[in-house]
């Protein structure tokens, strides 16, 4: 190669290295802003300060959806697997909304500890498959699951959605 | 093999060659390009399943998906073929990034706009300012911002090289894009399709959406010829051979 060329390719490399190491640097100095939302453990150990608007994430425990006996509102907590944080929030849930579903709230924690949400958010994860599969699934996962308390009566299961089938 | 790809890499450099080459391969690219784009389509909006979550909202995904994959890659396109500019001073080269930039735009603009139609039924939001939405909104400017200084100065020489240095730093939006989801916490979803893992997605679903890959990689090659070559004719019009082709 052209000496006048290599040097020019050479300043060009350079270039790209040292744009990409300094927004790397920002980007890891600033991942804590970058985050969308705030794991129910987070929220837990006391990162987030009350009265602060925030959003919180994790998925809907299982069981835990109680609605109002009078208008909107509607009480779950969410969990990511370690911690768990209440949540209460008055109004339309997306259509995705629903136990063990991932969602996204924004709001504020009050001094009780409860958050309270004046938007939910819906996540969904990146399996997509037919409903008539997603049965079978949830059918061979539930006999594996009966067959595996049979035998020790230990069950550590936790997958949702992710690792399931493809 | 490397002494045949230097001799195209040569050859390509020639405006007269490259017109004359792809003269015979638009036929093929728009054949290609509209088959695959019809039975893709007809595939994934009437034959899949709906999914077992979303419905038939979903199906969405056959134009999001390859239209925001085809917006990275044109990116990745454009500052290689603006690299090859201010290496080798190739004028081919210049063209080409500065056709991209609006074809890559309009692709980014078609993965924002479908992500957001999509966002509202499953989401619940239009749109939210995570690190994917985010990173990919910048995209867009940085396409916009390569556009504004291609036609910025007075030398045509000038704005094409400080157009392809702005290309070339923008590079390091397009890792930020492919790992946001997985870097932070996001609202979207991490990637169904990888080059490692096997995609999470059913084959009945799945299919359509590689033939609709193929097929927006054949439009976006079909649309970059296309206007390189009037670029060519533009650029070259005083020379004798676009003069002659223009008498006969």
């Amino acid at each position: 190669m052209h000496p006048q060329r290599k040097k020019r390719l050479r300043l060009i490399l350079f270039l790209v290295i040292a744009v990409g190491a300094a927004v790397g640097l920002a980007m890891y100095s600033l991942s804590q802003n970058i985050n969308l939302f705030q794991t129910p453990t987070q929220i837990a150990n006391g990162e987030v300060p009350p009265g602060r608007t925030i959003r919180a994430g994790g998925l809907v425990v299982e069981g835990s959806v109680v609605r109002d006996k009078e208008g909107l509102g509607v009480t779950f907590r969410v969990t990511d697997g370690q911690s768990e944080v209440p949540i209460h929030y008055e109004g339309i849930l997306p259509d995705l909304f629903r136990e063990g579903q991932g969602i996204v709230a924004l709001g504020q924690l009050d001094n009780s500890g409860v958050f309270e949400a004046s938007e939910v958010l819906a996540k969904h994860d990146e399996n997509y498959m037919p409903p008539e599969v997603q049965d079978a699934l949830e059918k061979a996962h539930l006999d594996g699951k009966a067959k595996m308390e049979n035998a020790n009566s230990s069950d550590t299961d936790t997958s949702y959605g992710k690792g399931a089938g493809y | 093999m490397w002494q045949w790809l230097k001799q195209l890499y040569h050859r390509m450099g020639s405006p007269k060659w490259f017109y004359e080459i792809t003269e015979r391969w638009i036929p093929w690219l728009a054949i290609v390009a509209g088959v695959t784009a019809v039975v893709g389509l007809v595939l994934g909006l009437l034959y899949a399943p709906a999914d077992y979550q979303q419905g038939d909202s979903f199906r969405i995904i056959y134009i999001h998906v390859p239209a925001a994959i085809l917006a990275q890659s044109a990116y990745m396109m454009m500052a290689v073929a603006g690299a090859v500019y201010l290496i080798w001073r190739m004028k081919m080269a210049a063209w080409v990034a500065k056709v991209i930039a609006p074809i890559g735009a309009s692709f980014c603009l078609i993965a924002l706009l479908t992500g957001a139609i999509w966002g509202k039924p499953t989401w619940g939001t239009w749109w939210v300012w995570d690190a994917r939405l985010t990173s990919m909104l910048m995209l867009l400017f940085l396409y916009f911002g390569v556009m504004a200084i291609q036609q910025a100065m007075e030398s045509e020489d000038g704005s094409y090289k400080a157009a392809a240095i702005l290309a070339l730093v923008g590079v390091v939006n397009i890792p930020i894009i492919k790992y946001s989801v997985e870097w932070w916490n996001t609202l979207h979803q991490p990637a169904t399709l990888t080059l490692t893992e096997k995609p999470s997605m059913h084959p009945d679903m799945l299919w359509p959406l590689l033939i609709m890959l193929v097929s927006t990689y054949v439009l976006f090659a079909l649309l970059v010829i296309l206007r390189t070559r009037n670029e060519i004719l533009w650029h070259e019009r005083k020379r004798s051979w676009v003069k002659k082709m223009m008498e006969s």
